[in-house]
């Protein structure tokens, strides 16, 4: 940001370096994430694993390539707040299908007949 | 990348600059181009649309009594008589950060005024896209070839096939239509429609600035990000 004082544009530039870094993480990233596939993890290491790498290469994507990260506060909040609505959203359906499925279970399995 | 000094004054960092921003009864997002908060807006509806999507994938995979076919086999590829889980999806996936790194660098060299880096790599970036499109097409055809359909498939559970053309189709569509407007902008940065002052646009008289290429850097950053999710969700999980 105090970059931008030195031009008469009106954004600023970020040196080649971070993108590249941004880049090189992405592609290590996405590899650890294949390599979850590839050894066959299971149960909560992978699960965990999965999460992990998505939300760090999204948080850098958004971050460093969408520039979020150097954005006014007056901008990123409006952009991430509405987010939580999206976790209670899933909140609310993993409660949902799991009634679906308990449901489901009992019905073929005990019949529902009277 | 919004501008501090904006408006003649220095504005604060933060959230103390956050509530001057919102209480001055000015503009809200100050330094920030109208058509990057606009496309900003549009990608936080698009992320509505997407979520609602993968939380009904997982809603309806999660309330099946049937098994879910494995995807690491259903993805598989066969190279040389060996089974390689995902090595397709793989490629995709380096594929659109390929083309995501091209266009996060044409975006810097766009506001650097390097007219010629910032044309070839926003038409990298076209060509990457049209990459993942291309093995996008091969892969349905090939699970549609293996009986996968929106109703039934052969590996498990009848939900599948729909939750899998939903969901990859309706990412492959903003793939598409990204694919056409970065040619359409890479031609317009060869052709200079952002130097010396910009070019009028299409459907306006407003001058063109390197600022559209930020935002059409932001849909593709945008359809790399969803990928992102649904390659964890739908192949990996």
């Amino acid at each position: 940001m105090v970059k931008a004082e030195k031009k008469e544009q009106s954004a600023s530039t970020h040196k080649i370096g971070i993108y590249m870094w941004i880049w090189g993480l992405l592609f290590v990233l996405s590899f650890f994430s294949y390599m979850v596939d590839w050894y066959n993890f299971q149960g909560m290491l992978r699960w965990s694993l999965i999460l992990f790498f998505m939300f760090l290469k999204a948080g850098l994507i958004m971050a460093f390539f969408m520039h979020l990260f150097w954005e006014r506060y007056a901008l990123v909040n409006v952009l991430l707040w509405p987010m939580t609505a999206i976790a209670c959203f899933i909140f609310l359906m993993v409660a949902e299908f799991e009634y679906t499925l308990f449901s489901r279970a009992f019905y073929f399995v005990v019949g529902g007949g009277a | 990348m919004s501008d501090p000094k904006i408006e003649g004054l220095q504005l604060k960092p933060g959230f103390r600059g956050m509530a001057d921003d919102t209480g001055s009864d000015q503009t809200m997002f100050k330094g920030v181009h109208w058509g990057k908060a606009m496309m900003w807006i549009f990608l936080l509806s698009d992320t509505f649309v997407f979520s609602c999507f993968l939380i009904s994938y997982m809603k309806g995979r999660g309330s099946t009594l049937v098994d879910w076919p494995y995807p690491s086999e259903v993805f598989a590829l066969h190279v040389g008589g060996v089974s390689v889980p995902l090595l397709l999806i793989a490629i995709m996936t380096f594929v659109l950060i390929t083309s995501s790194g091209t266009m996060a660098l044409a975006v810097k060299y766009g506001y650097e005024k390097n007219r010629k880096m910032c044309g070839w790599l926003v038409l990298a970036t076209a060509l990457g896209g049209l990459t993942f499109v291309g093995m996008q097409a091969f892969e349905w055809s090939k699970l549609i070839e293996e009986g996968v359909r929106p109703w039934e498939n052969p590996f498990g559970a009848a939900q599948f096939g729909s939750f899998f053309f939903m969901i990859t189709g309706f990412h492959g569509t903003h793939v598409s239509i990204g694919v056409i407007f970065l040619f359409i902008y890479a031609y317009k940065v060869f052709a200079g429609h952002y130097e010396n002052g910009g070019k009028r646009g299409w459907f306006t008289t407003m001058k063109g600035d390197y600022v559209e290429i930020e935002i059409l850097g932001l849909y593709w950053h945008f359809v790399d990000l969803v990928w992102v999710f649904i390659f964890a969700f739908f192949y990996l999980w």
